[in-house]
């Protein structure tokens, strides 16, 4: 048995992520989103999140995934990693559950079109669920966003 | 115990005490007499060395320890201040404040001060300048040398001399501060007295005079043919004396004298000063400044100087309070809209209530971020203190408004432009002491610091009755720094020359100095002021002197600010840039070269499409026959900037937007409108090309 770990679980276009509980600061109901000009398109903008400002990002369009308008059940998750404060805006958050963190796999080259990178590992949970779990640290690197934009160019 | 909790609390007063210490050694100098000073610093020292033991900074204990043994005998006036021990105790000073700040970096604030322990132990045991000390003594215990009083023989001598109609004179002579060779002084008066007459009696005796154990004064009874004016005059001649006092003496005076004499030994702790009348009354004044310091320290311990009570708040939580109190205002707006629509009565006054509570509150919760400026200042009078004396001038920097406020944010950020300026002014503005007294003003230098508030500013001024800037001289060099050129400087009016002193590469010292003169200080002074959203102008009269006037916004968190529309979409413009608004008819729109400009004020300015730089989606001006513009400006640039639709002036928070979005063209942060949406504030800089 390997140790413990809490993580909020999230779906993202019928598949189900998931995100350690202890970089997650809050999940919000969507609130209205201020487009900030000039950056990368799945930035969205940014919202006021009791008095702070904190900009919020379409994991979708992140991901390279096909953007969807926003439902009843969409969510803003705001994590806080290395001293950033960043909103990700996923389809529906509806869960807490317990992995093992034996049962976390490394992570196949392509898992539905998001690069291995932007992943921890897969782990398997319940009767035979998946869970993808991100690595938020690449999730939040624009650099390499950056540099694909220039070779597109 | 774990000491780190207190390290914190360590380090914040031991600054306080350093500050005191400073403060008080300042005022000291300037009335060495105020013994209540002393016991002030004895008491800052005091408390330093016991938290400095209790932490186990034993090198800060000890270096204390000394220096209080020399206050101690200050304090029981055993000691007399002097230029060398105000020397020692500040440079003691500085020690203890490069070892409290090597604990601050993290160290253990040891640090080699064998040189200043032994200066200072030299002190406490007088021999540092031997005789010195026991003739400006008061106390007649602790002068038991006490001699200058005349033997038997020798007022005997003085009575027949008298009686047989010689001439006998008392004479008192004072060499300079400065003076370098006081011994050759001393023989110099003796030879001149010798030719001329005959010495009865010195004090010191002339032993000690030859191996210079006095301290500036000496006195000579002597018998001279000369007479009373021409040995004043003679003496006075002599180079680097600085006082000198002939009196005849007759029988009546010195039997004064002798009764003077008997009258300090029945009373041993009285004056033994001779009893010449006017030392006397010398005397009696020295007593009455006694009486009155003892007074003043006693006004001092009934009344303890207004300090404020506080306490210390962790700026981040000053932050989060600031944070919660805006979503309140939010709510507060939401719960007016509420009430409105509901029309009840109750709710409507509670809602009003809580209305004017909470704008007293925000009134309380921005001023509590508010520094008093003294708080920067107060480092100043030991640096102006310290350059004067390396440069050989005499200065004295006045303060006022040291109490006006400022956002901590500013405070933190402007000491180092004043640090530039005053040096600046120091070393470039104030002229050295036969400069200024060829030039017919006082030998001393005045430097004003001022601070006030005017408006949504405050005003820092630094002003000397210096030389004033050689307007020739400045062209020169900006022409020959490539700065301007020449036909541009013909159409300089004296302003715009006074400001090219700040640009960059720029310096009209001949020479190169320690204290400033490398031509970066005046430009960085100003882009540092520039971007704290302030302005600096410069006045100055050849000869007269000059003033540099820093406006700065009270606040970096409020600011000012035109709230416009774009569309849907809503933006902050700072109300600093922006020097009007109007609107313009599509004709009158001129196309110069492919760019849109207007006529404003005589003037061809461009036309920036707001809409187009940020890419509106739901609005373009080009559709509209009519359209709103605002005036901006960058230094003397100008551009009107299209938008939809003015909403209002406002007093908005500035937010950051985070460190995942930095580098936004043309943004420089957000704020948080009344509606609890984010509106973004515009860079107008970045919008003048």
């Amino acid at each position: 048995m390997g140790e413990e770990l809490k993580v909020i679980v999230f779906s993202l276009a019928h598949e189900e992520y998931g995100i350690e509980v202890d970089k997650v600061r809050t999940i919000e109901r969507l609130s209205p989103i201020t487009r900030v000009p000039k950056t990368f398109s799945f930035i969205k903008g940014v919202i006021n999140l009791r008095g702070i400002v904190v900009p919020v990002i379409d994991l979708r369009g992140r991901f390279g995934l096909e953007e969807a308008a926003t439902t009843e059940n969409s969510r803003i998750i705001v994590v806080a990693v290395n001293d950033m404060e960043v909103g990700f805006i996923v389809d529906s958050a509806n869960d807490v559950v317990d992995i093992d963190t034996d049962s976390i796999d490394l992570p196949p080259e392509i898992v539905g079109g998001i690069k291995a990178k932007y992943l921890r590992g897969i782990a398997k949970f319940g009767d035979n669920r998946l869970l993808i779990m991100l690595n938020l640290s690449e999730v939040l690197n624009k650099s390499e966003v950056i540099q694909l934009e220039q070779l597109e160019v | 115990m774990d000491m780190n909790a207190y390290l914190s609390m360590f380090i914040d007063e031991s600054n306080d005490h350093l500050q005191a210490l400073n403060e008080n050694l300042l005022r000291l100098e300037n009335e060495p007499e105020d013994l209540s000073i002393v016991q002030s610093i004895f008491r800052s020292a005091h408390t330093l060395k016991g938290m400095s033991a209790t932490m186990g900074f034993e090198d800060l204990a000890s270096l204390t320890h000394e220096m209080e043994n020399v206050l101690d005998l200050v304090r029981n006036s055993k000691l007399k201040m002097d230029s060398f021990i105000f020397d020692t105790l500040f440079k003691g000073l500085d020690a203890l404040e490069s070892m409290v700040q090597d604990i601050v970096a993290g160290g253990t604030g040891k640090a080699d001060v064998t040189a200043i322990v032994a200066s200072l132990q030299s002190i406490v045991k007088g021999d540092y300048k031997t005789a010195g000390n026991e003739a400006t003594t008061v106390s007649a215990g602790a002068a038991p040398g006490q001699t200058r009083l005349l033997d038997e023989f020798q007022t005997s001598v003085i009575q027949q001399s008298i009686d047989s109609g010689h001439n006998v004179y008392f004479i008192e002579v004072e060499v300079r501060e400065d003076c370098v060779l006081k011994a050759a002084r001393a023989y110099m008066v003796f030879d001149l007295l010798g030719k001329n007459g005959e010495i009865i009696k010195s004090e010191p005796s002339v032993t000690d005079l030859e191996q210079e154990k006095f301290d500036r004064s000496f006195s000579v009874f002597t018998i001279s043919t000369m007479s009373q004016e021409e040995l004043e005059s003679q003496i006075a001649a002599i180079s680097e004396i600085e006082k000198v006092s002939v009196v005849l003496l007759d029988l009546e005076s010195l039997a004064m004298l002798n009764s003077a004499a008997a009258a300090a030994e029945a009373a041993p702790a009285a004056s033994a000063v001779p009893a010449q009348p006017e030392i006397a009354a010398e005397a009696k004044a020295e007593a009455g400044k006694q009486v009155s310091a003892a007074r003043s320290q006693a006004a001092a311990t009934s009344a303890p100087p207004a300090v404020s009570r506080t306490i210390r708040v962790d700026i981040d939580r000053l932050d989060a309070l600031m944070n919660l109190f805006s979503e309140l205002l939010i709510d507060r707006v939401r719960l007016e809209q509420l009430s409105s629509e509901i029309r009840r009565n109750d709710l409507t006054e509670t809602v009003e209530h809580m209305t004017r509570v909470s704008s007293d509150l925000q009134n309380i919760v921005l001023k509590l971020r508010m520094v008093p400026v003294d708080s920067v200042f107060n480092r100043f009078p030991r640096m102006i203190r310290d350059l004067a004396k390396t440069l050989d001038k005499k200065i004295d920097l006045v303060i006022t408004g040291a109490d006006t406020e400022l956002d901590r944010t500013v405070i933190d950020e402007i000491g180092d432009p004043l640090v530039h300026l005053l040096r600046n002014s120091v070393d470039h503005g104030i002229e050295t002491v036969e400069e200024r007294l060829a030039a017919g003003k006082p030998e001393t230098g005045t430097i004003h610091l001022r601070a006030y508030h005017s408006g949504n500013h405050v005003f820092i001024e630094v002003e000397e009755d210096g030389r004033g800037i050689n307007r020739e001289k400045v062209l020169q060099t900006a022409i020959k720094n490539g700065v301007v050129t020449e036909d541009q400087a013909k159409q300089l009016t004296n302003e715009e020359i006074h400001m090219l002193i700040f640009a960059a590469g720029f310096s009209t010292a001949d020479k190169i100095s320690d204290i400033s003169g490398r031509g970066v200080g005046l430009d960085v002074v100003k882009s540092k002021i520039t971007s704290l959203g302030g302005n600096v102008t410069v006045d100055s009269a050849l000869g007269r002197g000059t003033k540099f006037a820093v406006q700065l916004p009270l606040t970096l968190s409020i600011i000012s600010a035109m709230l416009i529309k774009l569309g849907s979409e809503k933006y902050a413009i700072p109300l600093s840039s922006i020097v009007e608004t109007g609107i313009i008819q599509k004709e009158q729109i001129l196309h110069v070269h492919g760019n849109r400009m207007i006529h404003f004020r005589n003037a061809v300015i461009p036309l920036v499409s707001l809409s187009k730089v940020l890419d509106s989606p739901d609005f373009n001006e080009q559709m509209e026959s009519e359209t709103e513009i605002v005036v901006i400006r960058k230094g003397d640039k100008w551009a009107a900037v299209t938008v939809d639709e003015f909403i209002g002036q406002s007093e908005i928070v500035l937010k950051s937007l985070g460190k995942y979005l930095t580098n936004i063209e043309a943004i420089s942060g957000a704020t948080i409108l009344g509606d609890g949406q984010v509106a973004l504030i515009i860079d107008p800089n970045a919008l003048i090309k």
